[in-house]
């Protein structure tokens, strides 16, 4: 039960520091800011992990193994994708 | 100290460095780098889960890690900007399936897990399987492989409000004695959820719905964090659900409709039965009229829509663009919040074409400078530049902020014809008197334009 309020409290305090990171980003960064965070997403792949890596686990370890290849095309991937968008925001004259 | 605790401290590092990487996407000199530091983040926080004592298999584990990095890759690569939506969207959906098998194999484990964790694993398989069949529904429309149209059948709304009591009452079900008939039965109809939640929201919504689900995405990774125990899930997910939520928040308010309207109203159905009757008609303009506005313009707005995406206009738009410039018109590129089919689609597009992000200007700077600008002109915008959105209240989109382009002295309004936008509206701008047609394909069109001024 401690260990849970302890996560708990770790989520909220996270919470609040995501809205506040996020508050005043300029709309032209909308799209890379999502795709970037999408990525961020992927790290469920630590989870995926801990369940493929396991010894013995028959169908859960499996599962597991689905799990880490989705999460890294998630990740792989959505990162590539800002990387590229934002190769592409120039400012004047250069 | 264990392994455990120096994994620990890996993860509180990773957190650093993704907290340090979202805070610098947030500014454009710095958002690269900001990319690679959440990059080098994620390297960490799945590198030190290796050091785990339970953890053995390795080669399993790096097989999955190298095909998943194959397939992204390609994919990321190879897109074209024009199908950035639908990829970013297919690319949440696998997040969001990866984080329902984490719960799920948390469960066929069978440690016997006690009410708290069943009650994570209930959240993480629900939120996952949403996130996975919304975002993939998501994809289908965006690719255009159905239709982008809200789609509706009898009873939608019982159907949908039925599932979700269902997904309650399992849910409580589970969490009390986890039965796994109760689990299985949860992952089936939460994936039923997802398809039938996204099918009714039509195209123009989707900036609204993609931010949804990114935020979802990173929510089921946090409750996958709560079935294991893992801070850094925790903590990453919830940065990227929350900062979904405020995306999700920003889009709604551009097209001034709250968050319930946007899931539950099916816009875009009803097909401009609302709405005062217009009056005037709309006026053709050949091309080489055209070229002589523009010629002598000082100033000059684009407004871009989800027009000029279809129809990859944006390097043409970019040309035309350079050569008023050179014919001493100051260039702007307006854009509006919700243009396009996902958070800054425009911009993409636009940067894409080397337009510098000086010119890109949000709607709150470019309206104030509206009655200055000599031409507007629109490029498969429709919606977004509706003047019945501030004058006419009884509009379905009365009080949605607009670029209003229609205070500008000319205006051309790039067009493929003469239907309405995704609203299913009439557009009152172009039966203005200022307003000219131009009809066509919006990049032949702006192509004869760049050629009138080359010849």
């Amino acid at each position: 039960m401690e260990t849970l309020v302890l996560l708990l409290f770790v989520f909220i305090l996270a919470a609040f520091l995501g809205f506040e990171l996020i508050q005043k980003v300029p709309s032209q960064l909308h799209t890379p800011l999502m795709s970037g965070t999408n990525a961020i997403s992927g790290i469920t792949v630590v989870g995926a992990i801990l369940a493929c890596g396991v010894a013995d686990g028959a169908f859960g370890k499996w599962l597991g193994f689905a799990a880490i290849v989705l999460a890294t095309v998630n990740i792989v991937g959505g990162y590539v994708v800002t990387d590229r968008m934002l190769g592409m925001f120039k400012k004047k004259g250069k | 100290m264990d392994e455990k605790q120096y994994i620990d401290l890996a993860y509180i590092a990773a957190s650093i460095l993704f907290i340090f990487g979202i805070k610098m996407l947030g500014r454009a000199e710095t958002a690269r780098k900001g990319n690679l530091l959440s990059a080098a983040g994620m390297l960490l926080a799945m590198v030190a889960t290796l050091f785990y004592k339970e953890v053995v298999d390795f080669p399993l584990i790096l097989a999955g890690v190298a095909i998943g990095t194959a397939v992204g890759w390609v994919w990321a690569v190879k897109v074209k900007m024009t199908g950035m939506p639908e990829l970013v969207a297919l690319f949440n959906g696998f997040g969001g399936l990866a984080s329902l098998l984490v719960g799920w194999a948390e469960f066929e484990f069978g440690k016997s897990p006690d009410a708290v964790t069943r009650v994570a694993i209930y959240a993480a398989v629900l939120i996952g399987a949403v996130t996975f069949t919304g975002s993939f529904v998501a994809y289908l429309k965006l690719a255009g492989k159905m239709s982008g149209r809200p789609t509706f059948f009898p009873g939608q709304k019982a159907v949908n409000a039925v599932l979700f009591v269902t997904l309650l009452v399992l849910g409580a079900i589970y969490a009390a004695q986890g039965p796994a008939w109760a689990l299985y039965l949860i992952i089936a109809l939460s994936l039923a959820l997802g398809v039938l939640g996204v099918l009714p929201i039509g195209g123009g919504d989707m900036p609204v719905v993609i931010a949804f689900l990114n935020s979802f995405s990173g929510l089921a990774g946090a409750a996958a964090g709560f079935v294991i125990l893992n801070k850094v899930l925790i903590v990453a997910g919830c940065l990227v659900g929350a900062s979904g939520i405020i995306l999700t928040i920003i889009m709604c308010k551009a097209m001034n409709r709250t968050f319930g309207n946007v899931l539950f109203g099916g816009f875009g159905a009803a097909g401009g039965s609302a709405g005062g009757t217009i009056e005037g008609e709309m006026k053709a303009v050949s091309a080489e009229d055209a070229y002589y506005v523009l010629e002598a313009a000082q100033s000059v707005v684009f407004v871009p829509g989800y027009g000029m995406a279809v129809a990859q206009a944006q390097h043409v738009v970019k040309e035309l663009g350079s050569l008023l410039e050179r014919n001493g018109a100051e260039v702007r590129y307006a854009i509006h919040p919700v243009a396009g089919r996902m958070p800054g689609h425009m911009n993409v597009l636009l940067a894409e074409a080397d337009v510098p992000y000086e010119q890109l200007c949000e709607m709150d700077s470019v309206n104030p400078t509206m009655g200055q600008v000599d031409v507007a002109i629109i490029i498969g915008a429709n919606d977004v530049v509706n003047p019945a959105a501030s004058d006419d209240p009884g509009s379905p989109i009365y009080g949605m902020p607009i670029i209003k382009a229609h205070e500008a002295r000319t205006v051309f309004a790039l067009k493929r014809g003469k239907g309405t936008g995704f609203s299913g509206l009439e557009n009152a701008l172009f039966f203005r008197e200022n307003c000219r047609m131009l009809y066509g394909d919006a990049k032949e069109t702006i192509a004869g334009l760049v050629g009138q001024f080359k010849g």
